[in-house]
């Protein structure tokens, strides 16, 4: 009896959830096949069999067990199934009464009778005017009963009337992550939000020039994402408070910037982490948005892809905000919030002029971001996006470095 | 006085439907012309025919298979005006009966010839006239035998099935003009009775609608009994002679033939019954058959008034009639019925007794359906040999893909009784092998079902 436990899938993760039961116990498991599928906090695991054998599991999908504990049993002494599985199976199958398997099979299988009603069933069908179609029988092969067609009767009366159904789900292990962690961070942090408006017409200027050029060169499409990485992580040398954690009394300042990107996945949002981006061109930071944005949405992120980042961006304007608060992803001090670019009326060297305009924000916490600080930060973004060769020059007027000032 | 649903004809379509329709609220009147309720069902067919057959089988065994039982007796002799006597006993308690249910279901029975005034009016001629208002008609005024150019029926010696149950003697010689249902059966009580019996049938078979296997297990069994039968005959004339009757026909060469008998029975189908009605002064259409035109609703092409039974289309059955009546009651009160037209058994109470619901092996064939077909005689079962009845056979269709019962056939003892396993078996769409797998009492003539769904299943009864 092989006994297996759920593994250790990473630092902090002290219990997973089982969502889903690829195998049900008395089923026969060859040597590596999926057994279930885990959800922790942050990702989703595959267990594998460790062994062919008879599966008998412990614990149903949707409970919570601890690392370490028995999740499942295989019996290694069983024998294979006669006609199961891979070595000489398809003769023993042949063998067997072919009426006989048939019948056994019947009781799970759509067959020719499924969904189709009895008089007294169809009658009551006709008459609320429900197609037996939509109904799952729950008679002998599917077959539709009195009863269901009763109930059939119920849902459907319950829906005509102005669809007020409840839905009781239960959360998610990452949907109670995410909930906890922000009501933590809400609570435990002196947030508050500043705002500053960039005009985009120089970077959008640069786009529309290289773009074409940038892809051919780079193989990637040149996107925002890379300059205001970029230059988040210029402000953030140059305000190295926003860049630190509170940790008790101490504070851990940074010397690098793992800018996190948050991202909308299937299963709620996740944020992957860009390590070292103000070392990384504009480039390596594309292709490397591009490549954790699309495990992401495959749900393929590992644990390490998400964890540790020292700020964060989250672009609400891919769905429309024109300006909203973000809040702190704690243990981090500060968030960059980017929204939607508006063709706006502005005016620059007293005239007023059409420019697309986005407005940024930044929550931080007070505790340890002083309000020069987080300003003079927002600012700093601001000059380095609207004036890109500051991005070159880590910030610095080229002029004031030209003339060694 | 004022009626939701007045119906017309009290026979087993009609009085269900208006039992149907007070169970439902409608205040309801039921019309008859008769002096009882019942119509031919109750008064000259199912029943009284049922009785006499009853009573000739006993006859028939005391005379042939209880000296092989074990029971001598001598001077067995048979009493006509006694049985003639039950019979009418058997009928007077059975339409007292539905007096009994009408009254139960406050239901109003007007005696007399019911009339159209107009659709919404409907005149009764009885011993007095009188008029009643109705928002709804139900006509169920059923059918009456008929007969071919050239036959005219006398109802002396040349009688249709109403006469032939109420003989003062037994024939010597009956000739039976055509091969269906009432014919066979009426024939059969007179054949026990110690008749010679000739059928003449137009077409090659008897009950030429059922299953070829039944009709030709079944004229082996007639044949046992006494009968000749001749095919492809096309009947021209029957004439009283006064003591006996000549039937003058064309046989299969087209040679003309004579046969006499003292009595000849013409039971070459029903026709509907619609006279007296006055359909024109409602307006309600019949079609080029003289049957009451209907649609899918069994509304006529006048709203709010429909038609059942035998004045319809579709087989003239009794129990038809009856899932009809049930069938207007409710989609009058606004429901949804449904009749399964294919899964309404045919039956026919000879001994042995035959009975099929579904497609019979032939409309298998025509259409091209792949079937697969298992059979079983009853000569292998227990409870057959215990009671000497062997003949016959049970013989099931399934369709070859999907085991799906698709006809269910048999001859035998009781099997009218039997085939009622097979209606609900096809009602919920059973799979041959669904019916091999259920349990069947032992011993009963009903293992014969159970063997033949086995056979059906993949050629594997027990018994053979």
């Amino acid at each position: 009896m092989l006994q297996i436990k759920v593994p250790t899938v990473g630092e902090s993760i002290s219990e997973v959830v089982i969502s889903r039961w690829n195998k049900k116990s008395g089923d026969y498991v060859e040597m590596d096949e999926l057994l279930c599928e885990l959800e922790s906090d942050k990702a989703t695991f595959e267990l594998n069999a460790e062994a062919a054998g008879v599966l008998t599991t412990k614990g149903n999908e949707g409970d919570t067990i601890a690392i370490g504990e028995l999740i499942a049993e295989i019996d290694t002494d069983a024998k294979r199934p006669e006609g199961a599985t891979v070595p000489e199976p398809k003769a023993a199958a042949k063998e067997s009464p072919k009426a006989e398997t048939k019948a056994e099979k019947e009781d799970t299988k759509t067959t020719y009778a499924s969904g189709s009603a009895g008089p007294a069933a169809q009658k009551i069908l006709a008459e609320k005017g429900i197609d037996a179609k939509q109904i799952v029988g729950s008679g002998k092969d599917g077959r539709i009963t009195k009863i269901d067609a009763l109930k059939a009767e119920l849902k459907v009366t319950s829906n005509e009337t102005k669809g007020r159904n409840d839905r009781t789900e239960k959360m998610t292990s990452l949907r109670k992550t995410v909930s906890r962690r922000l009501v933590a961070a809400k609570n435990e942090t002196a947030m508050l939000t500043t705002f500053n408006e960039v005009d985009m017409k120089p970077i959008m200027d640069l786009r529309n020039q290289y773009k074409a050029q940038f892809k051919e060169t780079h193989g990637v499409n040149l996107g925002f994402m890379s300059f205001f990485t970029k230059a988040v992580c210029v402000a953030l040398q140059q305000f190295p408070a926003v860049n630190a954690y509170l940790n008790g009394e101490e504070i851990i300042y940074h010397d690098y910037c793992d800018v996190s990107i948050a991202v909308s996945a299937p299963k709620g949002l996740v944020v992957p982490v860009i390590r070292n981006a103000e070392s990384l061109s504009l480039a390596e930071i594309e292709s490397e948005v591009m490549r954790l944005a699309g495990k992401a949405r495959d749900n393929k992120l590992s644990l390490e892809e998400m964890t540790g980042g020292t700020f964060t961006i989250t672009n609400g304007g891919v769905f429309g905000s024109m300006l909203s608060t973000p809040i702190i992803n704690p243990p981090q001090s500060a968030i960059l919030g980017m929204h939607n670019i508006v063709e706006r009326a502005v005016v620059q060297n007293g005239q007023i002029v059409v420019r697309p305009i986005m407005y940024v924000a930044l929550s931080y916490d007070h505790r340890i971001i002083d309000g020069r600080e987080s300003v003079g930060f927002l600012v700093k973004v601001k000059q380095c996006l609207e004036n890109p060769t500051l991005l070159l020059t880590q910030g610095t007027d080229p002029n004031k470095l030209l003339l060694g000032l | 006085m004022k009626y939701d649903v007045t119906v017309i004809g009290s026979g087993p379509g009609g009085y269900v439907a208006a039992i149907r329709c007070a169970q439902l609220g409608f205040k309801t009147a039921l019309i008859e012309k008769y002096s009882t309720l019942g119509g031919t069902c109750l008064n000259v067919g199912c029943i009284p025919s049922k009785a006499l057959l009853d009573s000739s089988e006993h006859y028939h065994n005391a005379t042939h298979t209880f000296k092989t039982h074990g029971i001598d007796i001598e001077g067995v002799q048979v009493n006509l005006q006694q049985m003639i006597e039950r019979k009418n006993g058997v009928v007077k308690i059975t339409c007292d009966g539905i007096d009994f249910l009408m009254k139960k279901n406050k239901i109003d029975v007007y005696k007399g010839l019911g009339s159209f005034v107009n659709k919404n009016t409907i005149l009764v001629s009885g011993e007095t006239e009188q008029q009643i208002e109705t928002d709804k008609v139900i006509i169920a005024t059923g059918s009456k035998p008929s007969t071919l150019p050239g036959l005219a029926i006398d109802k002396t010696r040349i009688i249709t099935s109403t006469e032939a149950l109420k003989m003062t003697e037994i024939p010597k010689h009956l000739i039976i003009i055509g091969g269906g249902v009432i014919g066979l059966e009426l024939g059969s009580v007179y054949a026990r009775l110690g008749s010679k019996i000739s059928v003449i049938e137009y077409t090659n078979t008897i009950i030429p609608t059922m299953d070829g296997t039944l009709s030709k297990e079944l004229q082996r069994s007639l044949r046992k009994l006494g009968f000749e039968f001749f095919f492809n005959h096309k009947v021209k004339t029957a004439t009283n002679n006064g003591g006996d009757v000549t039937v003058i026909a064309d046989n299969e060469k087209g040679e003309e033939v004579s046969f006499s008998g003292d009595y000849c029975l013409v039971s070459v189908g029903r026709k509907p019954f619609t006279s007296g009605l006055n359909l024109e002064a409602a307006g309600v259409k019949l079609d080029e058959r003289g049957r009451i035109e209907t649609n899918a609703h069994l509304e006529t092409n006048i709203p709010g008034i429909y038609a059942i039974g035998d004045v319809v289309k579709g087989a003239m059955l009794a129990h038809k009639a009856e899932e009809e009546g049930v069938f207007v009651a409710e989609t009058m009160a606004g429901q949804k019925p449904h009749i399964n037209y294919n899964l309404i058994p045919g039956v026919v109470y000879t001994w042995p007794e035959v009975a099929g619901v579904g497609a019979t092996e032939e409309e298998l064939k025509k259409s091209g359906k792949k079937y697969k077909m298992g059979s079983f005689p009853m000569r292998a079962l227990g409870r057959a040999r215990a009671s000497m009845d062997i003949d016959g056979l049970v013989k099931i269709l399934a369709d070859e893909e999907t085991d799906e019962v698709l006809g269910v056939h048999m001859i035998g003892p009781r099997v009218a009784d039997l085939i009622a396993e097979a209606v609900v078996a096809m009602e919920f769409r059973a799979s041959a092998e669904d019916i091999a797998r259920m349990s069947h009492a032992h011993p009963t003539y009903a293992e014969a079902v159970k063997e033949a769904a086995l056979a059906a299943t993949g050629n594997r009864a027990i018994h053979m």
